[in-house]
Order: C-alpha cells, then sequence, then structure tokens
C-alpha cells in the first residue's frame, strides 16, 4: 500500500516536472543548444570526418564536458525555485515524503536529459551509413553518457536544495563536477601524489569519471562502474534530503 | 480534533513560539490573532509539519505530526501565507496536479478538480496560466488546493489576504459553510474578519497565548463595553453631568465632543454586566432632556487587541 502511494506521489511529481521543461523554453533552449554543441565538438574539434574511423568514440568523448554545463542548468531550478516561490511549503505538507518529491523530480530532469540524448540518433545513423561501428560500444557509451549524466545531475539537484538562488546551485553544482572529471587526469593525481598520502591519491583518482567512462566507451559494462555511478546518485540523493529536511525556513 | 501540545520554535537564540498549547474541536472556527512576528506562521507551519517543532507536538486527528507525518497530512488542508501556486501551470493543471499528489485518480479525480473551482469561483479562469492572474484569483487557486480533497482539518494562513471586500464576503461564506464537520484554524490580523467568521479567537503576542475566548467575551474586556453612548440637542453640560452622576451604578460620564448643534456623551459603567442603560433613560426623560441616539458599545476588538499585544 505505501509502496502504491509512493509510487503515485512520484508519479505526480514526476509528471510535474517534465511539463515544467517542456512547458516553458528551458527544454528547447537545452536540446538546441546540446545538440549544436555535440555536433560542433565532433565535427570540428575532433574532426570526425578527417578521422576516417566509423565509431563514436569522438561524439561520446565530449558529453561529460558538455554535461558539466549544461546539466547543472537543468537541475539548478528544482529545489530552489520552489524555495523562492514558496511552494516549497506547499509541496513539503501534502502527504508526500521527502524522498518521494526528490524521486520523482530526479527522474523527470534524468528523463528529460534522457531524452535529448535520444535526439543524437542522427549520429548513430551516420556512423552506421558510413562504415559498421561495433554495436557494443556504441549502446554502452550511451549507457555511460546517461549515467554520468545522472551523476551530475544528482550533484546538481543536491546543490539546488541549498540555496534559492539557481545562479548560486548552478555554479557551486559546476565546480563539483568539474571536480569529478578532472579527479582521474593524470596532472591532477600527478600533483597530488607530491605531496598526498598514497592511499587519497588512489582515492581522488578513483571518485574521478575518467577511469570509468574509458571502460564503459569499450564497450565493458562493468558491475564496478555502474555501482560507482549510482553511489554517486544515491549519495548526492540522500544528501539533498538530509539538507530539506534541516533547512530552517 | 487537531491538539496542539506545547509546541514551542527557536530560531537560533530567539525563542518564536513559546509552549503553545490548545485543542479545536470539529464544529468550530478558531481565529488566530496576533501583531506581525508573533509567531501565528510559525505555529502553523507546525501544526502542519512544514517546519519541526524545536519542544511539543501537535496531533491531527489521531496522527502525530511528528511521528505519523504522512497520515496527519492527508488530513489537513493547508493554504500557505501569500497563497503560494506553480506560476508556469493552469488553474486546472495545477488543481489536477494537487488532486493527483491527494491520491485521487481518473473520474474521481476530474470531479474533485471540478468541484473546487466551482466553489472557489474559478471557473472563468479554468484553462489561464496560473502567473497572468490576478493577487485575489492566485489566494483563491492556492484555496481551492487546500479543500480539494474535502480535509476534515483544514488550516488557512491570512485566508482573505488580497482579496477585495466581495470576494473576502464569498472566501468567509464559503468557510462558514464548511466549518459544520470540520476544524478550521485560521489565522488574520482583520479584526473585523474574525469577529465575522470565528466561533473562538485566540490571541498570541510574543509567542505566547495571550487570550483565548469567544469573541464575544473578548469584547467584554474593552472598558467601552456596557457602557452608553448618546447625542443630545446642546444643553448645560455642568447640570447634565450631575443629573447623569446621580444614576447608580455610573461610573464616569465624558463628554466625547462639543458642537454647535449636538453634544457627545459616553457613560461608564461601574461594572459592564450591570446594564445601566435603563436607569439612563429613565433619569433622562425624567429630567426632559431629549435624546437624539442612545446607543449600548459592545466593546471594542482593537482596543482589546492592542491592550493584550503591546
Amino acid at each position: 500500500m505505501e509502496i502504491k502511494e509512493s509510487a503515485n506521489n512520484i508519479k505526480a511529481i514526476f509528471r510535474r516536472e517534465i511539463g515544467g521543461y517542456f512547458g516553458s523554453p528551458v527544454a528547447y533552449v537545452f536540446i538546441v543548444i546540446f545538440l549544436m554543441l555535440m555536433g560542433f565538438f565532433t565535427f570540428y574539434i575532433s574532426r570526425f570526418f578527417e578521422v576516417g574511423q566509423a565509431d563514436l568514440r569522438n561524439f561520446f568523448e565530449w558529453h561529460s564536458w558538455i554535461f558539466m554545463f549544461l546539466v547543472p542548468a537543468v537541475a539548478m531550478r528544482l529545489w530552489a525555485e520552489e524555495r523562492r516561490m514558496g511552494t516549497l511549503e506547499l509541496i513539503l505538507t501534502f502527504p508526500v515524503t521527502v524522498a518521494d518529491v526528490i524521486l520523482g523530480k530526479f527522474l523527470a530532469a534524468w528523463v528529460f536529459i534522457g531524452i535529448a540524448l535520444f535526439l543524437t540518433f542522427p549520429m548513430v545513423i551516420t556512423v552506421a551509413y558510413l562504415g559498421s561501428p561495433d554495436t557494443g560500444p556504441v549502446i554502452c557509451g550511451y549507457i555511460g553518457s546517461f549515467l554520468s549524466a545522472g551523476a551530475f545531475l544528482s550533484v546538481g539537484i543536491m546543490t539546488s536544495s541549498f540555496t534559492r538562488s539557481q545562479v548560486i546551485s548552478f555554479i557551486v553544482s559546476v565546480v563539483l563536477c568539474l571536480f569529478f572529471i578532472l579527479a582521474g587526469y593524470p596532472p591532477v593525481t600527478e600533483m597530488l601524489s607530491g605531496w598526498a598520502p598514497i592511499w587519497l591519491v588512489n582515492l581522488v583518482s578513483s571518485l574521478g569519471f575518467l577511469s570509468h567512462s574509458v571502460s564503459i566507451e569499450r564497450g565493458v559494462l562493468d558491475f564496478r562502474d555502474l555501482l560507482y555511478y549510482f553511489s554517486i546518485i544515491f549519495f548526492m540523493l540522500f544528501a539533498n534530503g538530509i539538507v530539506i529536511q534541516n533547512r530552517r525556513t | 480534533m487537531i491538539e496542539v501540545k506545547n509546541l514551542t520554535k527557536y530560531f537560533g537564540a530567539k525563542k518564536a513560539v513559546d509552549n503553545i498549547s490548545f485543542t479545536v474541536e470539529k464544529g468550530e472556527i478558531l481565529g488566530f490573532l496576533g501583531p506581525n512576528a508573533a509567531g501565528k506562521s510559525t505555529t502553523m507551519r507546525m501544526i502542519t509539519g512544514f517546519i519541526p517543532p524545536s519542544d511539543g507536538t501537535a496531533v491531527i486527528g489521531g496522527a502525530d505530526i511528528l511521528t505519523d507525518a504522512v497520515a496527519a497530512r492527508k488530513k489537513i488542508g493547508y493554504l500557505p501565507e501569500n497563497a503560494p501556486v506553480y506560476p508556469d501551470m493552469t488553474v486546472y493543471g495545477y488543481l489536477d496536479f494537487c488532486a493527483e499528489v491527494r491520491g485521487f485518480s481518473g473520474e474521481n479525480r476530474k470531479k474533485k478538480v471540478e468541484e473546487a473551482l466551482e466553489k472557489c469561483f474559478l471557473n472563468e479562469v479554468k484553462f489561464q496560466t496560473i502567473s497572468t492572474l490576478s493577487k485575489g484569483f492566485k489566494q483563491r487557486v492556492c484555496f481551492a488546493q487546500s479543500i480539494i480533497h474535502d480535509p476534515e482539518y483544514l488550516i488557512l494562513d491570512e485566508p482573505t489576504d488580497g482579496l477585495d471586500p466581495n470576494q473576502k464576503h464569498e472566501v468567509r461564506l464559503l468557510i462558514r459553510k464548511m466549518s459544520a464537520d470540520k476544524a478550521i484554524i485560521l489565522s488574520t490580523h482583520i479584526l473585523d474578519e474574525m469577529d465575522a467568521v470565528c466561533s473562538r479567537a485566540i490571541i498570541i503576542a510574543k509567542g505566547r497565548i495571550v487570550a483565548d475566548e469567544t469573541p464575544f467575551n473578548l469584547r467584554t474586556r474593552s472598558s467601552l463595553h456596557g457602557a452608553v453612548s448618546l447625542t443630545l440637542p446642546p444643553t448645560d453640560t455642568e447640570k447634565f453631568i450631575s443629573c447623569i452622576r446621580g444614576i447608580k451604578g455610573v461610573k464616569e460620564v465624558r463628554i466625547i465632543e462639543k458642537e454647535a448643534d449636538t453634544l457627545k456623551v459616553r457613560i461608564y459603567p461601574e461594572n459592564a454586566y450591570t446594564p445601566i442603560v435603563n436607569g439612563v433613560v429613565t433619569a433622562l426623560s425624567d429630567h426632559h432632556y431629549e435624546i437624539k441616539t442612545i446607543f449600548v458599545e459592545q466593546g471594542r476588538l482593537d482596543e482589546v487587541f492592542r491592550e493584550l499585544t503591546v
């Protein structure tokens, strides 16, 4: 009974949030800019045609970087706007749990990003037309990309719960996402290894997206990589719940 | 029944609500009065579970807001201060969302939304985006949200704020109509409103309850209660005052206004519960004074309010 109620609440909040995206220019601006940036980086920076390889590696390697900016922009309104408009008081006095609200909001934003991601399908068609790419890496690439979007999103929704200002939420969340991207890069680990104990270096580099996304893009879906993304999401949403439950006003 | 038990709230070191307890039964409309920042909204927010109390709790129809929050909130309809709404939704979409969260589905949900639209006179703006509506409409949209599930307990934070006099009247009628089978708490700082709607009034000041009575009894606290106001044609005031002083039970006579063609006086009784009006009328007619108007004062709420809260 409680699970059914919860599911109903999550569905109601999900529907409202997704309607909120598509009912405003946010959705269309996001999708258009996302697709344009994808095309620009893949074709002009990575020189997709000149490389002469019928795979999507050059396409997927940009995803984290673009998501780093765009996903916080999608997430920043989720709580901050409710705070600013006072509707937080409304939604938190409905017969719903904080977890229902967080899940409804998170899933709505994630599905929205999923839709934007899906709209990159012409890339797949192009590659399939030009050659015969391995389907494994393509499917895994999309899964990995979707998961990293989810992880960034969980960071964004968490920072959104701290503040009524969407700008602050956006900036803090971009910085945190940048940390997750950079944590695994050699320059960062080298900088750390000079003075930090080895366990800290390992911890920081394993927190980074890089090692996980590389293996997924190769077409290997390792359980540990999935666990990595889902534990980031879980941790961030959990932190979000604590922030909301302990807010002062 | 809503039982509020020792609710206390600290914001930092500041005590916003100080050990407030009361109960509201079904059929009652409790007016919650107080100056701004007296703790009205904070108390209501604790009763609805929006902010956790520092101490104490509220029990809504048997469900404790701290330990059984979802069950308690199901029984409550809540209109928060400033009537928050989602500006980018249509009126219908907003109410549909609220009904969905309240667990209604299908035809039943549609019916609930239609009923709420009807009750709050929102049919004309049904498909309008909320951000395009005036303050009064927004207020009613949010009010519609609070009654959509026909709750047993209604908590309304300044329900008529921002409405014009006609709309105020409608909303008050609606509240009174619903009160038969509901327990209603409404906060206001409009004294007339409390007088017109509430069966009981709690006045709070600086986070404490300073009065818990019917509006009528509150009035009797006024120094004006039972006083007799008179207007007469101009006359010799000295003689008049000594005449009144002779009446049994009269404490004091005050000249309110003295003009060329009228004299206004107010006569205060020694004891508010022993009427003096008969004695006054007899004495005046015995001395052949002409009375233009006569009025027995009920007491003024604003005076009582000031006395209790300043």
